[in-house]
C-alpha cells in the first residue's frame, strides 16, 4: 500500500512538473564531460552491465524508448507516463545507468528555435523522471531539434514522428 | 594609388590562399523583379578578354545586375577598349549613362594585367580607372574587385562583391559546411560531417566560422579557423549548446546553454573561457545577435507567449530586463542586425508562410520581402543594401537574396542538394 500511494504521488507531482519548465537546480557542467557523451553511446559493448537484458526485453516496457507530443506541446501525454515513470524507477535502482535524453520537433520553421522546443520536450522527460527517484547526474537532457527526423517528408503522419523525446542508455 | 591596390589585391589573394580544394556546387542566378529607376550601364568586352579561360566582364555584369540598380544596355557593335575609341553619341543613343571599357594584357602564362575605365557618358569623363595584375587563377577575383570599385563610383555605397558567405550544403547523408564568393562560386568545403551542422557564423575579422555540430549526438558549439582548419569546442557544456553569435569586437560569442535549464543566452571568450549568464527568462530565450556598437542584443524570446524578438541590454546584472521589438503576427525570430545598427531582418510568420522582413528600430516599421513559403535564416550583407536567406523550391533548400527595398529577388541555386544556413560574411579588412 506504502508503495502505491508513493507511486500515485509521484504521478501526480509529475503532472504538475510536466507543465512547467525545469527548476534551476543544475549546475553547468565542466566543458570535458560532454565530449565522452557521444563514445560511451557507442560503447564496444564488452564489460556491460547486466541490466541490459532487462533493457532490451521486448516484452518489457523499458525497451520502448520514445514520447510522443502534439503539435506545439511539450506535455507528456498520459499514454507516455507509465513508460517514463518505468525508466525512472530503473535508473532509481540502478544508480550506475545513465541516459541522454533527445528532444525532437517537426521541421517548420527556425532551426534554431526549434532546438529550443527540442530542448523542452527532453526537460520536461527529464523533469518527470528525476521526481520519480532518477538522480540529477543520471540525465542529460539535449536536443536535436529538427536535425534528425525520424520520418522524411511534408504532413501530420510525418511531423507526428519527429515531436519526440528519445531515451538512449548510455553504453548500451 | 596603383600600388596601393596592387597591395589591396595581394591581401585579398592571401585571404583566399587556402581555397584549395575542388569546386563543386555552383549557384546560378536568376533574376525576377527589378527596381524602378536602375542606373543604365553598359559593359564592352575587354580587348583580349576572349583568350582567357575565365571571362571577366560577364562576372562584372552579373553582379551588378543582381543588386537590382542596373540595366544592362547591350554593347554589340561597339567595341571601344580605350577613352580615344569611345563615340559619346552612340552611347548616348542607347540610352546607356554609365561605360566600361577595358583590356586584357597577358604579362606571362601565369600573370595577368587588367586595365578597365569606368566613363561617364553625359559628362564625356572618366569616372575612375584600375589597373590589377593577377594569376590567371584569380580572374573572378579581380572581376568582383572591378565590380566594386564600379557600385562604389556609381552609387556611393560600399560594394560587397568581394565578400564570402558560408552555409550549410546537406548531400544524401553528409553535411558539408561551405564557404563561397558573394556570387555562389568558388565553393570550397570548411569540414564535412554525416552528422547535422547548424547556425554559421563570422568572426567580424572573416578568419573564423563558429558553428553548431551534432556529431557528438548533441549540439556543441565549435569555432574553426579557416586558413589552418583548426577548430576548437567552445561550448560543450552538458545539455545543448547552440545559436553561436560574435561580438562585434570578436573577443566574445553569445551562446544558447540549456544546463542551468530552460534555453538561455550566456556570453563566452571566443576560446571558450570565461562563461557569464546574460538572460534569465523561465521561457526560451534563443538567437542572439549583437547591435554593431557591441552594447545590446536582440534575440527570441517565447517569455510573452509566442515566440517575438527583443533587445536587451550586454550585462550580466540580474536586473537586466528585455524591450520586446516585434508585435505584428505570433511568430518573429532569427534576427539579425543590419551595419548601421538601425534596422534588423528576421522571419515572420503569416498564414503559415514564413517571409524575411525587416524593422527599422527606430519608427519599428516593418516591410515584408518575400513571399515563398519556407524562408530561414535571414543575413545581412555588410553593406546593409541586400539579404541572403534560406528558402525552398520543390522540397529542395536554396539559397536566395533579396534588395533591402524588396524590389529584387534572386535565387542561387546548386545542381544538387540541400542548402541552408546561409550567413554573409564581412567585408575584406582592406575595405
Amino acid at each position: 500500500m506504502r508503495k502505491l500511494l508513493g507511486v500515485s504521488l509521484i504521478v501526480l507531482l509529475s503532472a504538475c512538473a510536466s507543465q512547467t519548465t525545469q527548476p534551476e537546480t543544475d549546475e553547468l557542467a565542466g566543458g570535458a564531460g560532454i565530449g565522452s557523451g557521444g563514445s560511451d553511446l557507442m560503447g564496444s559493448g564488452s564489460g556491460r552491465p547486466g541490466y541490459f537484458s532487462q533493457l532490451q526485453d521486448p516484452n518489457s516496457i523499458l525497451s520502448q524508448r520514445s514520447v510522443y507530443y502534439d503539435y506545439d506541446s511539450y506535455t507528456v501525454k498520459s499514454e507516455y507516463r507509465e513508460l517514463v515513470l518505468s525508466h525512472a524507477r530503473f535508473l532509481r535502482d540502478n544508480a550506475d545507468a545513465s541516459v541522454i535524453l533527445q528532444g525532437n520537433t517537426d521541421d517548420r520553421g527556425s532551426r534554431e528555435y526549434n532546438l529550443a522546443l527540442g530542448q523542452r520536450r527532453a526537460d520536461s522527460v527529464k523533469n518527470m523522471m528525476t521526481l520519480a527517484g532518477a538522480r540529477d547526474e543520471q540525465i542529460e537532457s539535449v536536443s536535436l531539434g529538427e536535425e534528425k527526423p525520424r520520418a522524411l517528408g511534408q504532413g501530420e503522419s510525418a511531423w507526428g514522428q519527429n515531436r519526440r523525446t528519445d531515451i538512449i542508455y548510455r553504453g548500451e | 594609388m596603383l600600388i596601393h591596390w596592387l597591395k589591396q589585391i595581394h591581401y585579398l589573394l592571401i585571404l583566399t590562399w587556402w581555397l584549395s580544394t575542388p569546386l563543386y556546387a555552383q549557384l546560378n542566378i536568376e533574376i525576377f523583379g527589378g527596381g524602378a529607376s536602375r542606373i543604365p550601364i553598359a559593359i564592352v568586352p575587354f580587348a583580349e578578354e576572349n583568350k582567357l579561360q575565365q571571362g571577366i566582364t560577364s562576372i562584372i555584369g552579373a553582379d551588378l545586375q543582381r543588386t537590382g540598380l542596373f540595366r544592362m544596355v547591350d554593347p554589340s557593335g561597339l567595341s571601344p577598349h580605350v577613352p580615344a575609341d569611345v563615340e559619346y553619341a552612340d552611347w548616348v543613343n542607347r540610352g546607356a549613362n554609365a561605360l566600361v571599357i577595358g583590356r586584357v594584357i597577358a604579362l606571362s602564362s601565369d600573370q595577368i594585367e587588367i586595365q578597365f575605365r569606368l566613363m561617364d557618358v553625359a559628362k564625356r569623363t572618366q569616372l575612375t580607372g584600375l589597373s590589377i595584375t593577377v594569376p590567371a587563377t584569380q580572374l573572378r577575383t579581380a572581376a568582383h574587385r572591378i565590380a566594386d570599385v564600379i557600385y562604389e563610383a556609381l552609387t556611393g555605397d560600399v560594394g560587397v562583391f568581394s565578400t564570402r558567405i558560408a552555409y550549410v550544403l546537406k548531400r544524401g547523408n553528409k553535411y558539408a559546411l561551405q564557404v563561397a564568393d558573394a556570387d555562389g562560386y568558388n565553393a570550397q568545403s570548411i569540414i564535412e560531417y554525416t552528422e547535422p551542422i547548424i547556425s554559421p557564423a563570422w568572426s567580424p575579422d572573416g578568419t573564423q566560422l563558429a558553428y553548431v555540430s551534432f556529431e557528438n549526438k548533441k549540439p556543441v558549439v565549435y569555432v574553426q579557423t579557416l586558413a589552418t582548419r583548426e577548430r576548437r569546442a567552445v561550448a560543450s557544456f552538458k545539455g545543448s549548446n547552440s545559436a553561436p553569435t560574435w561580438s562585434p569586437d570578436g573577443r566574445k560569442l553569445a551562446v544558447v546553454l540549456t544546463g542551468q535549464g530552460g534555453s538561455q543566452i550566456f556570453l563566452i571568450n571566443a576560446d571558450g573561457s570565461g562563461l557569464q549568464r546574460l538572460s534569465r527568462s523561465s521561457g526560451i530565450d534563443t538567437e542572439p545577435n549583437f547591435s554593431p556598437d557591441g552594447r545590446s542584443i536582440i534575440f527570441t524570446s517565447d517569455r510573452g507567449g509566442s515566440p517575438q524578438i527583443y533587445r536587451m541590454a550586454v550585462t550580466s546584472s540580474e536586473n537586466n530586463t528585455a524591450e520586446r521589438l516585434t508585435f505584428e503576427g505570433s511568430y518573429n525570430v532569427s534576427p539579425d542586425f543590419s551595419q548601421d545598427g538601425k534596422s534588423f531582418t528576421f522571419i515572420h510568420r503569416n498564414n503559415n508562410q514564413f517571409n524575411v522582413a525587416v524593422q527599422e528600430v527606430g519608427s519599428r516599421q516593418v516591410q515584408i520581402l518575400t513571399n515563398s513559403k519556407f524562408d530561414e535564416s535571414p543575413s545581412f550583407a555588410p553593406n546593409g543594401k541586400m539579404i541572403l536567406y534560406a528558402t525552398e523550391i520543390d522540397g529542395r533548400g536554396i539559397l536566395s537574396a533579396v534588395s533591402r527595398d524588396g524590389q529584387t529577388r534572386q535565387h542561387l541555386t546548386t545542381q544538387t542538394g540541400d542548402i541552408r544556413e546561409p550567413a554573409w560574411g564581412p567585408l575584406p579588412k582592406w575595405k
